[in-house]
């Protein structure tokens, strides 16, 4: 037991207010203003119109009517759905299945394919775009994907030209840049599940994809859960890769809503209507992880 | 040079595997041996394409294969990339921003986190969950108004807006992440010192930052590829070419030759991998797991 004194005093210590304020304040006040303030003044901009040259006109809703009228705006919505569905279950499976290979497989060898293939993940984002550019280009520079499918007889493909070459251009890209690093994220979750467990199964003879089904997957939930809140989240804002790829184009065909947003405020000056993109973008991303993890729950408590 | 390698790492893996007498073992062996050959293949041969590219002199690239080898291994578009190319420029501005940004985000960020996590007093939690909102919100929700502050402040002519707004959308995951490490350490500790005698703020720097040193590396590690390989932020508040950091200037670096200077283009794009090779050799391993439990926890 500790005496009482001492007690209070470490008590005292530990809610010292000039301590906190020393040490918490400067975060504080730096987040409170970039951040916080930010948020609410462009979550108030959503309601007007106009940019700091001309003036801004009070509009209420009008310009949530306009974006769900604006053809642009359903177009870029769908495209950043569809992206990011596609690349989650791509990452997901992909990594999953990298990650099955790295523990049931390669074992102890799988350091150095482990190593290699998370390695793209950290190339910067506009490099990645613009090696895939270059990658899939064609005429009188080809590159090696269409240099390729001539050799084979197959005649190559402008890609850049049409949202679905860019698109598939997009995904694969995504895909080579971080299924290594999701495969790194499951495989940690895969070495948590305890030996003796899958021994036991292995005795009461499940192998191979039976012990993975009713073994391995119920146990890696929780950390393929994470996963897809991680996964679709980063990319309903995907931005750089896809503007480096091909700014957008051909058009904007393949413009999400956060490039578009930001071509409507650089490009054309519309602050508020801007914002109101800014607004949506972050709608959807908590109303996918509300929605990811309520359902999820629900899954775990039927089980 | 990776694909070297490769055969090393297969020699030393099936001599510790244990001896299968069975003929169809070895068969189901080459296959998974083919299968992991051909993913290496897909994951280096892109950078490896790259990086011969950026050795080629723009008549090659016209009149040779794309798979052809460069006929010379000079430097020319290296130069040409870093000079005319503005890349040095670049890389300057990518350093000067990059450097101080870190610095004051995990300055700010353990502190806050020591403040949040260790100290005991009414409100914390809800600080906390303020943070932590921070992670789930796009850059484009503070864009508009950073920008018309900055702008209006003069601020865009300087490296002052890329600084500032980096280490705030830093902050979210940072003391996030360092509320969790010290969550790890025992109270006693901390309680143990007091006792003795030492103030929190004592204690904070004669213990809190020596034992987070470890996840203070993480954490630097994460926010260092965020920052590094940021283009929105970096995009929108340079008003000037000679303070676009490397992303800007690789994007616009397509740009200025178009499909004229493919040599300098990969050259460029060269460099960039290159750098992050040389750290990703060294550290591969802290980075590998540094990354994978920023975004678990994130």
């Amino acid at each position: 037991m500790r005496p009482a004194e001492g007690h209070n005093t470490v008590h005292r210590v530990l809610g010292d207010k000039k301590a906190i304020l020393i040490l918490l304040g400067p975060a504080l006040l730096v987040y409170t203003l970039i951040k916080l303030v930010p948020v609410a003044w462009s979550f108030g901009l959503s309601f007007f119109d106009g940019n700091p040259l001309g003036g801004f006109t009070f509009i209420g809703f009008d310009n949530f009517v306009r974006f769900f009228n604006d053809p642009q705006a359903i177009h870029a919505l769908g495209f950043t759905v569809l992206y990011a569905v596609v690349i989650t279950i791509g990452q997901i499976l992909l990594g999953y299945a990298l990650a099955l290979l790295y523990v049931f497989v390669l074992k102890n060898a799988s350091n150095f394919v482990r190593t290699v293939v998370f390695f793209p993940a950290v190339i910067p984002t506009v490099a990645v775009g613009l090696l895939f550019r270059s990658m899939f280009a064609v005429g009188q520079n080809e590159g090696p994907v269409n240099a390729a499918l001539d050799a084979i007889g197959l005649g190559s493909v402008d890609w850049f030209a049409s949202g679905a070459g860019t698109f598939i251009v997009a995904i694969l890209m995504e895909l080579w840049r971080s299924m290594g690093f999701f495969a790194v994220l499951l495989y940690a979750g895969l070495l948590d599940i305890p030996e003796e467990t899958l021994e036991s199964a292995r005795l009461d003879g499940a192998t191979g994809l039976k012990l993975v089904r009713h073994i391995v997957i119920p146990l890696s939930l929780p950390v393929l859960l994470s996963s897809v809140i991680f996964s679709i989240n980063n990319s309903l804002k995907v931005f750089d890769t896809i503007l480096a790829l091909n700014g957008g184009g051909p058009g904007t065909e393949t413009t999400p809503l956060t490039l578009y947003m930001f071509n409507t405020v650089f490009s054309y000056s519309d602050y508020g209507y801007g914002s109101t993109i800014a607004l949506v973008l972050t709608i959807l991303c908590l109303l996918v992880t509300v929605f990811i993890f309520r359902s999820a729950r629900r899954d775990i408590t039927r089980n | 040079m990776a694909i070297q390698t490769a055969p090393v790492a297969m020699a030393t893996a099936s001599a510790r595997a244990p001896r299968r007498p069975s003929a169809r073992r070895g068969i189901v062996g080459t296959i998974k041996w083919v299968l992991i050959g051909l993913l290496v293949l897909v994951e280096v041969y892109p950078l490896f394409w790259l990086l011969m590219g950026s050795f080629k002199t723009q008549d090659e690239f016209f009149s040779k294969p794309t798979w052809a080898l460069p006929e010379s291994f000079d430097l020319t578009n290296y130069v040409q990339a870093l000079t005319t190319g503005d890349l040095a420029t670049n890389l300057r501005n990518s350093l000067l921003v990059t450097v101080p940004s870190l610095f004051l985000m995990i300055l700010l960020g353990v502190a806050a986190a020591y403040a949040l996590e260790v100290m005991v007093w009414k409100g914390r939690n809800g600080i906390l969950l303020a943070f932590v909102a921070g992670i789930m919100i796009p850059g484009q929700m503070i864009l508009v108004p950073l920008f018309t502050v900055y702008f209006k402040s003069g601020l865009t002519n300087t490296l002052w807006p890329l600084i500032i707004t980096y280490t705030v959308m830093g902050l979210p995951l940072t003391v996030f992440m360092m509320t969790a490490f010290f969550r790890a350490i025992p109270r006693e500790v901390f309680e143990a010192a007091t006792l003795d005698g030492s103030s929190m703020l004592g204690s904070f720097f004669r213990i809190g930052v020596p034992l987070m040193r470890n996840a203070i590396i993480t954490i630097a590690l994460v926010e260092f590829f965020s920052v590094w390989n940021d283009l929105l932020i970096a995009l929108t508040f340079t008003t000037k070419s000679s303070l676009a950091t490397v992303q800007v200037g690789l994007l616009n670096f397509s740009g200025e030759y178009g499909s004229t200077e493919y040599g300098p283009l990969f050259a460029a794009i060269s460099i960039n991998i290159l750098g992050m090779l040389v750290l990703y050799l060294f550290l591969n391993k802290q980075i590998m797991t540094g990354l994978a439990a920023g975004s678990l926890k994130g």
